[in-house]
């Protein structure tokens, strides 16, 4: 009887919990809070500070997105996901989005049926080593120890360059970034390999960061971006377009402090119909019109967001790279608001 | 008589079912059985339901696909062109590895600080009380964690070894070198080694087998049968004439002379490991992870397996030994044939339950980097396949065979001291 | 001349022993130094333990309670004239943090609600932990206290547990009503259909009718919000008291002699017990929803809480086993001598005793799930494990190890030596009790 009582008791939790219901932006809307999934702790990118409240630039997307869908950045519950479970989770329904440093890759893509909607960060796989060895090239690592961080496509990278350079090396898979770090200052590995927003935001850190230098080898391409569930388009295109906004918003100039301004109209065409004076784009997207202009409030277009969390004045001073936009030679290029 | 005092035969009615206490127990099972199988069947069809939605078919196909990653420490040859399998299997047998190794540890340990909790000296017991709390109260996982980071921090790395006034140095006449990245030993060599035999071919469970070994164990277990049978030659002489032979000497010749003479003929040689470019080559290397993993289960392990050899040693009454005593005995043989016989008994069984808990607590070698089975199979293979419910199936069927496997040892090992109990 | 002879008249006074064989001198003697083994033994540990307290106390004593990030720290060991890379602790990560360690995600104007729930948990084990010392009327409490423990964590209207708990009110009357008329195996299957009819599709429509009249409500917190040592006792808690009952029934299961009911129960049991926990959180956190109908979503907390009870269960049935085979037989004789049925016996005679020998295995259930609740930071829950990685992922602490570790591994062992005492205290007295 008590184990019938047990049940009883789950499937009462359960349909408190809720049905998932035909769209996902339905469900956030009934809801009124959107589930994000994020890493547990990645500098930079996500982190939870000594309130509790996340902070990152990955966490910057899904307020964006929140406060485009429901007018709030703080109606958001942020899901913290390992490499293990963040597919799961996303498949599962426990969350609507995922923006956790995310690789797309084809078969993530086609064979997990996931749908990545852009790329907010251009990555790419690197290695970072003490100066002191005197190493000046990745092809220089014959029979290194290298630290590696699991439940990624970066073992698969270091496994194929090492493979076709026909070099041997040493794998130490670590599970977190703090203890691949300790790890490697230690001097239990000789390389430390990531992606190279992650070796410099790693380095910031560290006592001497001049002591370490990052090779020039750049193994793979890591586009990272928020995806969402296959199949559900609409929602796809909420995300999708509420990334393309922050990003269009600072090809057009929108900031943060003249976004007000500019939402009570202005000359540029572009502009009015991004930030809902114009036309009916928000309304396509099934949300209110100034949707990105909520959206922008939060913590501004791309590269204030860039700026604020891993921008070159914080202490992980990334370059904007290949997330420039378009126009400086970058990689950034938002389709047309129209 | 006893035709009077039976109730009329009655016809089975239906009602019997509930009211007769000898068919209620068939309704029980039959009930028991119909709500197991529903909520078997309601399970497999949620499955089912959901993972058509994925469009994901349950299937074990990617097990025969290449891993794409490489493993560091490998019993068997692999490389990441190998199948999902392999790497399944190399798993596997890390984390037989380091459950094999740190049942021995533990066992070892245990019992020293269990006699240690006893002794006279106070601050010994004392210690030991100490040892035993911290380790049992404190979570296995953050012991692991704690002791990879300590052999980290405080061994020197493989480049203090470097330069012409080395900060580190090797130890034991320069043939160990213990560093952060582990520990490298010299290894066995021989010059006229006898070569390897090759099995399964190509197959994911091939593996080889050193001749040199066999031929070792072979010639091992030859000469300690050899001694056996010299010690129950002692054990008849002493039957019949009362004086126990001197066999010591013989027995360990017996026992050396031949295994000696062997790695002679083989050009037997030590090799040293040596500081090449980033690490030490040759040598045996016993990686970090591994040696931190060992560590923490065995320190922890002991810890229980401590008070298990204490509460065993005091369950033996005063009486026993005083008894053997005064038969003559000697204290040696006291404790051979007459204490460790039935401490043994108290002892043996939750001591296998540890075993068994240590070799469940190894699965947390993921937290050290150690590649076990819950490393490659349920950690890497499951993130690049995205086959969840296959992974962690066929994993929790392994571990489950393991455990099965140990427990009917358990049982066999309880049955048979049964019998010693009259 | 006469009076040479000496002839004692009184007693002299007995000496002191000699100064080596009594006081602090002959302790020492007779405990640390009575044999060159004995001797060598002790002064090897004392010297021991004084390299470690003297390493220890360096490292951990050391002004930096106040300091906001690592690198204050560093410049703090700078001025104190110290260099190198653990040259001191960093103890402002605590200062700052200890709040998430403890509470996690909680709000901070809501975590008087935790501290009050364990607070009354601890009323709520008295009756059954010290009974003697407590009146006898608080075990209603007791009874209470599963559907009040949930709503304080949880927040959210009070009738929803009123609504749950009313479900085993409307059983029991059914199941007493039936009992009488037909017979007690149908009372029973009756009453779980109903109580499951209720709880599956009335209940929620009950407390949301009865909220919308009588809104009784805390502020809801959601279990994400969850963390640090208080998710810890949480999982232990809920999976504790959860396996209780299955604990029982699998006990009772795998006892009896109907074949297909012992067999369901053994192989559970023993599927539980022989995989390692973390495979089962792998469960919860990737399969759980897979195994549940399309569209059911429990957050992973409701699915940890799941598979550790389960997983506590099966070792609960083995706990409660070894009370039942403690019990001697003469009891169960008694029983049936009395004419009583097995469900009577169970509950009149057998289960009182059995459980009370059991106390102490459930106690040491309990730690051993408080302790492996560390393994939910490999799924990605903010246990205090996991939280380190979280707070060393803020630029300001990342590169600290010691500090967190050491202040978790201590809050562990002040509660789970606490609770092996009692274990203790209570096998002795158990076992003083019964003799």
């Amino acid at each position: 009887m008590n184990t019938s009582v047990f049940f009883g008791a789950l499937t009462v939790a359960g349909l408190a919990a809720g049905a998932a219901a035909a769209g996902t932006l339905d469900d956030v809307k009934a809801r009124d809070k959107l589930n994000c999934g994020v890493t547990t702790g990645l500098v930079g990118f996500a982190a939870p500070n000594a309130n509790g409240e996340w902070e990152g630039f990955d966490v910057a997307v899904c307020r964006a997105v929140a406060a485009a869908v429901l007018g709030d950045s703080s109606k958001i519950e942020f899901v913290p996901t390992t490499g293990k479970t963040r597919f799961t989770a996303l498949a599962s329904g426990e969350i609507d989005m995922l923006a956790r440093n995310t690789t797309w890759t084809f078969s993530r893509d086609v064979d997990l049926k996931f749908e990545f909607v852009g790329v907010n960060y251009y990555d790419g796989q690197g290695f970072m080593v003490p100066k002191e060895l005197g190493v000046s090239s990745a092809k220089e690592l014959d029979g290194a120890t290298v630290c590696i961080q699991t439940g990624t496509t970066t073992e698969l990278n270091l496994a194929d360059f090492f493979r076709s350079n026909n070099i041997s090396y040493e794998p130490v898979p670590i599970e977190t970034n703090a203890e691949a770090q300790q790890q490697y200052l230690a001097g239990a590995c000789d390389v430390y390999t990531t992606d190279a927003s992650g070796l410099a935001a790693t380095r910031a850190t560290f006592d001497d960061p001049t002591a370490h230098a990052i090779l020039p080898e750049i193994i793979s391409k890591e586009p990272l971006g928020p995806l969402v569930r296959h199949g559900d388009h609409e929602w796809g295109d909420v995300v999708r377009w509420t990334l393309n906004a922050m990003v269009a918003a600072e090809e057009l100039g929108v900031t943060s402090a003249n976004l007000s301004e500019m939402a009570s109209g202005t000359d540029n065409p572009e502009i009015n119909r991004l930030l809902g004076t114009e036309g009916n784009l928000g309304e396509m997207l099934g949300l209110d019109a100034d949707w990105a202009a909520k959206a922008l409030s939060v913590g501004g277009n791309y590269g204030e967001v860039f700026a604020k969390n891993i921008g070159e004045d914080t202490p992980i001073g990334l370059a904007r790279g290949l997330n420039a936009q378009w126009t400086d030679g970058g990689l950034l290029y938002a389709p047309p608001f129209r | 008589m006893s035709i009077l005092t039976d109730p009329p035969k009655e016809s089975f009615r239906p009602s019997m079912l509930i009211y007769d206490t000898r068919y209620r127990s068939m309704t029980i099972q039959v009930i028991a059985l119909i709500g197991f199988l529903i909520l078997v069947g309601w399970l497999i069809s949620n499955t089912a339901q959901n993972l058509a939605e994925l469009g994901k078919e349950p299937s074990f196909g990617f097990l025969s696909e290449p891993a794409g990653y490489d493993i560091n420490q490998r019993l068997l040859d692999y490389d990441n062109q190998n199948s999902h399998f392999r790497a399944a299997l190399i798993g596997l047998l890390n984390t037989l590895l380091v459950a094999f190794l740190g049942c021995i540890t533990a066992t070892i340990l245990g019992v020293i600080i269990g006699v240690l909790r006893l002794s006279s000296n106070w601050l010994i017991a004392r210690l030991m009380t100490i040892y035993v709390e911290m380790f049992r109260n404190v979570p296995v996982l953050l012991w692991i964690v704690f002791i990879m980071a300590i052999l980290i921090e405080s061994l020197p790395a493989p480049r203090d070894f470097r330069g012409d006034t080395p900060e580190a140095t090797m130890n034991v006449f320069d043939s160990v070198a213990v560093t952060n990245r582990g520990v490298y030993v010299p290894e066995p060599l021989f010059h006229n080694s006898l070569g390897n035999i090759h099995l399964f071919g190509d197959a994911a469970v091939r593996f080889d087998i050193s001749l040199d070994l066999v031929a070792f164990l072979i010639v091992l277990g030859g000469s300690l049968f050899a001694s056996t049978k010299i010690r129950i030659w002692a054990d008849k002489t002493q039957e019949a004439t009362g004086l126990r032979p001197t066999t010591w000497h013989m027995r360990s010749a017996v026992v050396i002379l031949p295994s000696l003479l062997l790695l002679v003929l083989l050009g037997f040689h030590l090799g040293y490991p040596a500081l090449k470019g980033f690490n030490f080559q040759g040598g045996i290397h016993m990686r970090n992870s591994l040696i931190a993993l060992w560590l923490a289960l065995s320190l922890y392990t002991a810890a229980f397996i401590a008070e298990i050899v204490r509460a065993g040693i005091l369950a033996i009454s005063k009486g026993q030994t005083e008894a053997a005593s005064a038969l003559g005995l000697r204290p040696k043989r006291i404790m051979n044939l007459v204490v460790l016989p039935q401490a043994l008994r108290v002892i043996i069984p939750p001591l296998i339950s540890n075993y068994l808990n240590l070799t469940k607590n190894s699965s947390l070698a993921i937290a050290v980097g150690y590649m076990d089975l819950t490393g490659t199979l349920m950690g890497i293979t499951m993130n690049q396949t995205g086959r969840e419910l296959e992974t962690v199936m066929l994993g929790m069927l392994v571990y489950l065979t393991i455990s099965l496997v140990i427990s009917g040892f358990m049982n066999w090992y309880n049955n048979r001291v049964k019998l010693v109990e009259r | 001349m006469s009076d040479i002879s000496f002839v004692r008249r009184e007693m002299l006074p007995p000496k002191d022993p000699p100064a080596s064989e009594v006081g602090v001198v002959g302790w020492i003697r007779a405990n640390l130094f009575s044999g060159w083994l004995n001797s060598v033994l002790t002064i090897a540990s004392l010297y021991f333990i004084i390299r470690v307290l003297m390493g220890l106390l360096g490292w951990a004593v050391v002004p930096t309670w106040s300091a906001t990030s690592l690198t204050e720290c560093r410049s703090i060991f700078e001025e104190l004239g110290r260099h190198g890379h653990n040259a001191g602790a960093c103890w402002g990560v605590i200062s700052e943090r200890w709040n998430q360690l403890l509470f996690g995600f909680y709000p901070r104007e809501l975590q008087w609600r935790p501290v009050l729930d364990f607070l009354l948990l601890g009323v709520a084990l008295a009756p059954v932990l010290f009974s003697d010392k407590v009146p006898a009327k608080l075990i209603y409490f007791t009874a209470i206290y599963p559907f009040v423990m949930p709503w304080l964590l949880w927040g959210g209207t009070i009738w929803t547990p009123v609504a749950v708990a009313l479900g085993f009110v409307i059983a029991y009357a059914i199941f007493k009503m039936l009992a009488e008329k037909t017979s007690e195996l149908i009372a029973m299957i009756a009453s779980v259909v109903v109580a499951l009819v209720w709880w599956l599709f009335l209940a929620s429509l009950f407390s949301s009718a009865l909220a919308a009249v009588i809104p009784l409500a805390l502020e809801p917190v959601e279990s994400r919000q969850f963390g640090g040592f208080m998710l810890s006792i949480t999982i232990g808690v809920v999976a504790i008291g959860l396996s209780l009952p299955i604990g029982i029934v699998l006990a009772l299961g795998r006892q009896s002699d109907l074949l297909i009911v012992k067999t369901l129960c053994v192989g559970f049991i023993e599927f539980i017990r022989g995989v390692p926990l973390i495979t089962l959180l792998f469960v919860a956190s990737t399969l759980l929803n897979i195994f549940m109908p399309p569209g059911t979503n429990f957050d992973i907390i409701m699915r940890v809480f799941i598979m550790v009870t389960l997983f506590a269960s099966a070792y609960m049935a083995e706990v409660i086993r070894g009370g039942l085979a403690a019990l001697p037989k003469g009891q169960y004789e008694g029983a049936d001598s009395l004419g009583l049925n097995y469900w009577q016996a169970q509950r009149l005679i057998i289960m009182p005793q059995a459980l009370k020998i059991s106390i102490p295995g459930i106690v040491s259930t309990f730690i051993g799930v408080f302790k492996d609740t560390t393994l939910v930071s490999v799924i990605g829950l903010f246990d205090p494990l996991n939280l380190t990685n979280a707070i060393r992922a803020d630029a300001d602490w990342n590169g600290l190890v010691w500090e967190l570790y050491g202040f978790i591994a201590l809050l562990f062992f002040v509660f789970c030596f606490g609770m092996s005492r009692y274990s203790m205290y209570l096998e002795r007295k158990l076992q003083t009790g019964h003799r």
